[in-house]
């Protein structure tokens, strides 16, 4: 295949990936119960008005008008308004991406700096006690439920030891705690991760070469095994991505940040099926787009899969 | 003073009292600018004596157990870290068996060379200079090929470019470790003449390990054969080849097919190389010896001096009336 046609392949796959997302939400939504008519106008409101929401948001159409209607809208690149506040779904998706982007680059920047060394030195140091303290606290983090961390963490370290802000996002300070505690749940096991691969890495005869001719421990480490030992984690990073927005669903509830998460979570809280809809439907490029990412790095970093393809 | 001298080399696995010697009580000279020949089998302990001069086997699960290794004069052993990134690849330089494995996979040939450059000739650190060395292993259109990848080269490019980049730092001994094993026969003899023409270009010293007698022919000075851990022979190549006083060297020479031999079968030497920490007792070699005596196997062999510059370790075949 050339580079040409493989690309359109692959958007061709994405949009297909997407638009099973949206009918998928679209059915999952339909299927619940109760009326979204009452959750808009109130357990109050008089017959008159459930009738004149019906008629205004197309509730009464059968379920193939209204799909394609939603369908239709989409394809003109808008994604309808929120039932509960009128505003675009666009919009508010787009007014907390900045949060949800800063809470993730934190966290992906704590993320390397402590797993990539980890593991690598780890892997250099194998057997050691260094090597096994960190296998212990690694496997310790890996066995921590996500929601009990970022609870714990906000206790102690913001409410009794007063270190970090309690909630609520201010300043880029404000962030440090949230992305930390997301941070620890993939930290540990992608030390692991790398630390396997590195080890495997070490041996092979290229190393035994770099230390021939001359480099120094920390170039054979950090310039001729690691990128040879990211070539799988890489491929796991990107399957991971879905798993990752779980945890900023979570960690963004706890400490109140107002990111896409929250925004998510109170749309189901509402019962705001476009909202719903838009946040899933952003989830699903979002790990679109991860894996292209993937793949793109993927060449870079290993130039026998540019070249294989 | 000789460019290599190494001194009653001793290397064990693991540590006393279990620990298992795997190179034992091993000297060996080797003159500026000439190429010495360390044969035997696989096992023998010939690659981690290549290793040593420049440090390179894993401490643990090795261990340095006794003896010297000087290079140029100064004791490798005692050497810190900083000492030896200047004489890996500096003095000493590696070429290995598997080039395919040995090159880094993911970056360009062109750099690899270049690092070695950076490395111990920063103001060489160019593209023109790597062209150089490009063109001097034998590498055709080197514009082009500075952009490879390694998996984009046949085996034979690329053990020239592992020869290429063993060169970049201008070392005065060459440690080429079995660097013909993993290609094809043609392709052999091509790297046997480049390595050949190389020396006599460059001048520098080969130390040339294989388990092949017909490569030792073709460029080495002198021969010492090894055998579980220890030399059993030492003799200027054209001699030993001609003439092999050793049992095991007989051997090993009787187990090269030979095509003025209208042979039907090949002979190998019966048994296999005994397993670290199985070594047998006396001479190592006695229960695969076509000439072993009752007392082989308790008395272990002295060097005798067979020649001006030939010695063996075997009493009996010593003796001229039982030389074959």
């Amino acid at each position: 295949m050339s580079p040409m046609t493989r690309f359109v392949n692959r958007l061709l796959w994405s949009c297909v990936t997407l638009l099973s997302t949206a009918v998928l939400t679209f059915f999952l939504l339909n299927a619940l119960p109760g009326d979204v008519a009452r959750v808009i106008a109130g357990s109050k409101a008089s017959p008159e008005v459930i009738k004149e929401i019906h008629a205004k948001f197309h509730l009464d159409d059968p379920w193939w008008k209204r799909l394609g209607f939603y369908l239709g809208q989409l394809a003109r690149g808008d994604l309808g308004r929120s039932y509960v506040t009128d505003q675009p779904v666009a919009e508010a998706i787009l007014t907390r991406l900045p949060t949800t982007t800063a809470l993730a680059a934190m966290a992906g920047m704590m993320w390397m700096v402590v797993a990539v060394p980890l593991g690598a030195l780890t892997a250099r140091f194998r057997g050691s006690r260094f090597d096994r303290i960190t296998l212990v606290v690694a496997t310790l983090t890996l066995s921590l439920p996500s929601f009990w961390l970022a609870r714990m963490m906000q206790y102690w370290l913001a409410y009794k030891l007063g270190w970090f802000p309690v909630a609520a996002f201010r300043s880029l300070w404000h962030l440090v705690l949230p992305a930390l505690s997301l941070a620890i749940l993939f930290v540990g096991y992608y030390a692991r991760l790398i630390h396997t691969q590195m080890v495997e890495v070490l041996d092979s005869p290229y190393i035994r070469a770099a230390r021939a001719k001359g480099c120094s421990e920390t170039r054979v480490l950090f310039k001729h095994a690691l990128r040879n030992a990211l070539i799988p984690v890489v491929t796991i990073l990107g399957m991971d991505v879905a798993g990752m927005l779980g945890g900023v669903l979570f960690v963004e509830n706890v400490f109140a940040l107002p990111g896409v998460g929250t925004l998510a979570v109170q749309s189901v809280f509402n019962l705001d099926p476009p909202v719903i809809m838009g946040t899933v439907l952003f989830s699903g490029a979002l790990v679109v787009g991860a894996n292209w990412a993937v793949d793109l790095t993927y060449g870079w970093i290993d130039p026998r899969i540019k070249h294989a393809n | 003073m000789p460019l290599l001298e190494i001194n009653d080399l001793q290397i064990d696995f693991g540590r006393a009292p279990h620990a298992l010697r795997a190179v034992d009580g091993v000297s060996l000279t080797l003159e500026a600018g000439k190429t010495l020949g360390l044969v035997g089998e696989s096992g023998s302990g010939k690659s981690l004596t290549a290793l040593s001069i420049a440090r390179l086997v894993a401490t643990p699960p090795a261990v340095y157990a006794g003896g010297r290794i000087l290079l140029e004069g100064r004791d490798v052993l005692k050497m810190n870290a900083a000492e030896l990134r200047q004489i890996r690849g500096g003095v000493a330089s590696y070429v290995f068996q598997e080039p395919g494995a040995s090159l880094n996979p993911v970056f360009r040939i062109g750099d690899q060379i270049r690092e070695a450059l950076e490395l111990h000739r920063p103001a060489a650190a160019n593209d023109e200079e790597v062209m150089r060395l490009l063109r001097l292993v034998g590498i055709p259109a080197p514009e082009s090929r500075i952009r490879s990848y390694p998996h984009e080269l046949s085996g034979g490019m690329q053990q020239r470019v592992m020869i290429a980049m063993a060169l970049a730092p201008q070392p005065k001994l060459l440690v080429a470790d079995e660097p013909t094993t993993a290609l094809d026969v043609t392709v052999q003899a091509q790297i046997i003449e480049l390595l050949g023409r190389l020396q006599k270009q460059l001048g520098m010293a080969i130390l040339l390990i294989t388990h092949n007698l017909g490569i030792v022919g073709d460029l080495a000075d002198d021969v010492a054969v090894m055998y579980a851990g220890q030399i059993v022979e030492n003799a200027p190549a054209r001699e030993l080849l001609k003439r092999p006083l050793h049992p095991y060297t007989q051997a090993l020479m009787n187990s090269i097919p030979r095509m003025d031999d209208p042979t039907d079968r090949l002979t190998a030497i019966s048994g296999a190389v005994p397993r670290l920490g199985a070594f047998p007792s006396g001479c190592r070699f006695h229960p695969r010896c076509a000439l072993a005596q009752a007392d082989c196997s308790q008395r272990v062999p002295e060097w005798v001096a067979t020649g001006p510059q030939r010695r063996i370790r075997c009493p009996v075949a010593s003796q001229p009336k039982v030389r074959v």
